[in-house]
């Protein structure tokens, strides 16, 4: 789970790392008066979105009076910000951060992470802040510090001092990386997360460190352990299906395709995806719809996936162990009356009580079209949406 | 003997009182697995399916001599419940349990390495489907009589893909030594090179079928793995190939967040040192059914 860059310096915060003075505004008003609240100029002032890339796209200005403050948030408010992470969709911007501006000497990055080659936590770092990682990664993989932290004793003081003098800082800016460094292990294990990324992290004209942008994304098996993230959630970022579906428990990732998908187990999921990609079809979606599924959660599943108005035919592909293919079944023909489909749809069924299942479904009378492989479902869908949708 | 479970091999179930514990253990039983006993804090002294409950693992190994536990306990308490298996002495736990915070797994993982080689405990999971050798027993949440028993290993992280494998070779005769599920998870217990390892070495195996997927390093340690150690053919499949960077499909671990975490890498480098990648998923069974053919031919 991501949240905003203004919750995150917040939390880092709370564990010690020093971030700019701000403030956040719901309004153009309100982001004018927290300009002043702030005091001297210039601010800086930053679109809210769950995306990284705000800066290019136009969504962070310096602004050298509250009434520009004012004038720069009045653009911003309800605008659709298109970044390069986002894409087309874009996020909406429903709030900003106001803070002071900072005086960079030099940029550094850094991040936490979790490594699944060690399995444990790792620091990468680097003295060329300003770009992402993964850029970072590609272009100028020697610039890259890595460090694992032992989760038995945590983060060492003396990995610490290593690190921050690998960055090239000196003096008190050493103990104050330190401090740092420690701050943000904390909130990292502390709180469960997957992420927490400092960049850049500036060391400011007087020689003192500050966390000009952070971003931090979080476990959500963990969620129930910390309500306070949890809390923080904010469905206005989300892509609207998804966030549907995340409320019916169901794993639902949007694409950009015309075949619904209606798979159990996430490896058959995208393996079913794969196949209908190579018989020439795009899928809508990714869906797992999990163990133990009731004719009541299929019927969530249909509604999930037609919420996609580019659905124009439906693949179900249940293989069940822990499954039974006659609910399955059952769950598809109540679907098929309760939903009021009018599209396509093609029912593979495998494993515990298939012969029930598709007996189910050809006893119903109803257009779905029943496919014995994982290769036959396939070719079905994607021949059936190019065929007109029925009456 | 096929890997990891047998006919011989004493099983314990932590979590048995449950439902999904009671429904499962039953299938095991059925299908011939020696389940000797049960574990569920409080419900020591009771009996589940005419076997003892215990309060501890460690009561339970002691009385019936257990040296595998399935574990169906609860994400807030299965990292407990990993650790204590592996300090009452059990040999292999697999744990079946979706959604299992990261770091939860990070500390069990790093707990496993207090005890020396020979009396580690190999931990398989969490979030998969368990193990089986077909005909002779199981440990796990899958439909037993998809599987013909024979002399191919499988190693997955999925477990319906899983199913999908075995069944396809099933149609086309080729049965299974064992078919091991490693789960989905960031952090997980083995990886495809640990259960490589035991197909090597195991003389009822002569092929292993390697169901991969996007996300994670796994897949290219196996490849390392393969290349200087493996003398068994190996077919391989990779799903994922129309997923999206930057996206979890489904799985917390299916997420391709570095280089070389694509599908289509995945597939370049298990392809450049040997392994017979099957095109796509309806095919690993006949790609394998090629792979033993030509094996028989040469």
């Amino acid at each position: 789970m991501d949240i905003h860059e203004y919750q995150a310096k917040e939390i880092l915060a709370r564990f010690g790392v020093p971030v700019p003075r701000g403030g956040l505004a719901w309004s153009p008003e309100q982001a004018a008066f927290r300009a002043r609240e702030i005091g001297p100029a210039p601010y800086v002032v930053k679109a809210q979105i769950h995306s990284g890339g705000r800066g290019e796209a136009g969504g962070v200005k310096l602004c050298t009076t509250d009434s520009d403050v004012r004038a720069y948030a009045e653009t911003l408010f309800g605008k659709t910000l298109c970044t390069k992470q986002t894409g087309e969709r874009g996020k909406d911007i429903y709030r900003l951060w106001v803070e002071e501006a900072s005086d960079i000497a030099r940029e550094l990055y850094l991040g936490f992470v979790l490594d699944r080659k060690s399995e444990r936590i790792m620091i990468v770092a680097s003295q060329e802040g300003g770009t992402e990682i993964e850029d970072l990664a590609e272009e100028q993989p020697d610039t890259l510090i890595r460090m694992v932290i032992d989760p038995a004793v945590g983060l060492v003081g003396y990995q610490a001092r290593e690190l921050a003098f690998e960055l090239g800082l000196e003096g008190p800016q050493v103990n104050q990386m330190v401090a740092v460094l420690q701050a943000c292990y904390r909130a990292y294990s502390d709180l469960d997360a997957t992420m927490v990324e400092i960049n850049p992290l500036v060391v400011t004209g007087a020689g003192d460190l500050i966390a000009l942008d952070a971003k931090m994304s979080f476990d959500t098996n963990a969620l129930y352990r910390r309500p306070e993230v949890a809390a923080l959630r904010d469905p206005s970022q989300e892509d609207p299906r998804e966030a549907m579906a995340a409320d019916n428990g169901l794993a639902y990732v949007g694409l950009d395709g015309d075949i619904g998908c209606i798979i159990n187990g996430a490896g058959l999921a995208m393996a079913t995806m794969d196949m209908l990609k190579l018989s020439g079809g795009e899928p809508a979606n990714f869906l797992d719809i999990g163990g133990g599924a009731s004719p009541e959660r299929v019927c969530q599943a249909f509604r999930t996936v037609l919420s996609d108005a580019n659905v124009n035919v439906i693949l179900v592909n249940i293989f069940a162990g822990i499954n039974r293919c006659d609910w399955i079944a059952k769950g598809v023909v109540q679907a098929y009356k309760e939903v009021g489909l009018t599209i396509p749809v093609v029912v593979r069924l495998a494993g515990t009580n298939v012969e029930a299942g598709q007996d189910i479904i050809r006893t119903s009378d109803l257009p779905i079209t029943v496919a014995d492989t994982l290769a036959e479902a396939a070719e079905a869908a994607v021949a059936h949406r190019s065929q007109p949708k029925a009456a | 003997m096929a890997i990891l479970i047998d006919e011989t091999t004493k099983v314990i179930v932590q979590g048995i009182s449950g439902r999904i514990g009671q429904f499962h253990t039953q299938e095991m039983i059925e299908a011939g697995t020696k389940v000797v006993g049960g574990v569920t804090p409080n419900k020591g002294g009771t009996t589940v399916l005419n076997r003892p409950v215990f309060n501890t693992v460690r009561e339970a190994v002691k009385a019936t001599g257990a040296e595998a536990s399935l574990l169906f306990v609860p994400p807030p308490h299965a990292a407990d419940a990993m650790m204590e298996a592996a300090d009452a002495g059990i040999k292999t736990a697999v744990c079946v349990t979706d959604g299992i915070p990261a770091q939860d797994m990070m500390r069990v993982k790093r707990f496993l390495r207090r005890y020396p080689k020979e009396r580690k405990m190999r931990l398989i999971g969490p979030n998969c489907a368990g193990i089986i050798s077909p005909g002779k027993g199981f440990m796990g949440i899958m439909p037993p009589h998809i599987y013909e028993a024979g002399r191919v290993g499988i190693v997955g992280r999925s477990g319906t893909l899983g199913y999908e494998a075995a069944s396809q070779m099933q149609a086309l005769g080729i049965g299974v030594s064992t078919s091991v599920g490693i789960g989905g998870d960031p952090v997980n217990g083995s990886s495809f090179r640990d259960i490589l390892e035991l197909f090597e070495a195991d003389p009822e195996t002569d092929a292993v079928m390697m169901i991969g997927e996007i996300g994670g390093p796994q897949e290219a340690e196996a490849a390392a793995y393969v290349r200087e150690h493996m003398s068994k053919p190996v077919v391989a499949y990779v799903a994922g190939l129309s997923a999206p960077k930057g996206r979890q499909m489904g799985h917390a671990g299916a997420i391709i967040s570095a280089f070389g975490e694509s599908a289509q890498e995945k597939v370049e480098l298990l392809s450049s040192v040997g392994i017979t990648v099957a095109p796509n998923p309806s095919t690993m069974g006949a790609t394998m059914a090629s792979v033993l053919g030509h094996k028989a031919a040469a």
